[in-house]
């Protein structure tokens, strides 16, 4: 896997979770630059499933296996859309707390990923 | 029109109705929801690929995601009715993370693979362990006073 990626994701992630937490601190919804950051994180994963998807078909194999490791990566993927929706159902900072638990649980799948893989080996 | 108010918008007071499933409820919901696509997705690769090595730990898995599908159906349904569905499942849920967990370390050699709720759910931050503690306060919450 694409060790760079995966470090660049979680943290991107981490640092939604620290904006939407601080907007929650403030007693705020979620607001447009919150849903562009969204987006950007939720981009990264995508790409992340493609460049996941191109490693297995060019034969390299993740140490947990393939399945486990494409559930993975659309769980990521998954991730911050799913709570952006409910912030948007909730426009109160109940709504922001519910996305800074998403990109956390985002950022934990990254850790797991690397796992998964098998660490750094297999690019 | 001149509109001088600088509040509200945003920072009206919300749940109106303070259904379970609003404010804070929103967000145990989700986590709920988490919980649930987590265990119910572990259980299922595990049981299905490999139930033969940790039979018993598997189940506790598939039981601990039923547990969640069932508290996060009755958080979304709210009313009365789910609202005291769902606090018995929290009461069940903190219930069997702490036998599970105290099962595992006592008698680590029943199980050679972990549980969702092995260690009181070390696994996973220590989160199966403090969201059924906060669902029911959320929920006895609930039935005190209709708004947080």
């Amino acid at each position: 896997m694409l060790t760079p990626l995966t470090v660049t994701l979680a943290v991107a992630a981490l640092l939604l979770a620290a904006w939407c937490g601080w907007a929650a601190y403030r007693d705020q919804p979620t607001k447009d630059w919150h849903f562009i950051g969204m987006a950007v994180v939720t981009l990264l994963a995508l790409v992340q499933l493609v460049v996941g998807i191109v490693q297995l078909a060019q034969g390299r194999d993740p140490a947990d296996g393939a399945v486990i490791f494409i559930s993975y990566l659309i769980g990521v993927v998954a991730c911050v859309p799913v709570v952006g929706l409910v912030s948007l159902t909730e426009r109160t900072k109940w709504g922001s707390l519910t996305v800074v638990a998403g990109a956390v649980v985002l950022a934990v799948l990254q850790v797991r990923l690397y796992d998964i893989w098998g660490g750094g080996t297999g690019a | 029109m001149p509109e001088p108010t600088t509040v509200d918008v945003e920072t009206a007071p919300a749940p109106r109705r303070g259904g379970i499933n609003t404010g804070p409820g929103k967000l145990l919901v989700t986590l709920y929801g988490i919980f649930t696509v987590g265990a119910a997705s572990r259980s299922a690769v595990q049981l299905s690929t490999r139930f033969h090595e940790a039979p018993l730990a598997y189940i506790l898995s598939a039981v601990a995601a039923v547990v969640y599908a069932f508290i996060t159906l009755s958080l979304v349904r709210g009313g009365e009715g789910a609202r005291k569905a769902a606090l018995t499942c929290c009461a069940l849920e903190l219930a069997g993370v702490l036998a599970v967990g105290t099962w595992t370390l006592v008698e680590p050699s029943a199980f050679p693979d972990a549980t969702v709720w092995s260690d009181y759910g070390m696994g996973y931050l220590f989160i199966p362990v403090f969201l059924p503690l906060t669902g029911l306060w959320w929920l006895r919450r609930g039935h005190r006073e209709p708004r947080p």
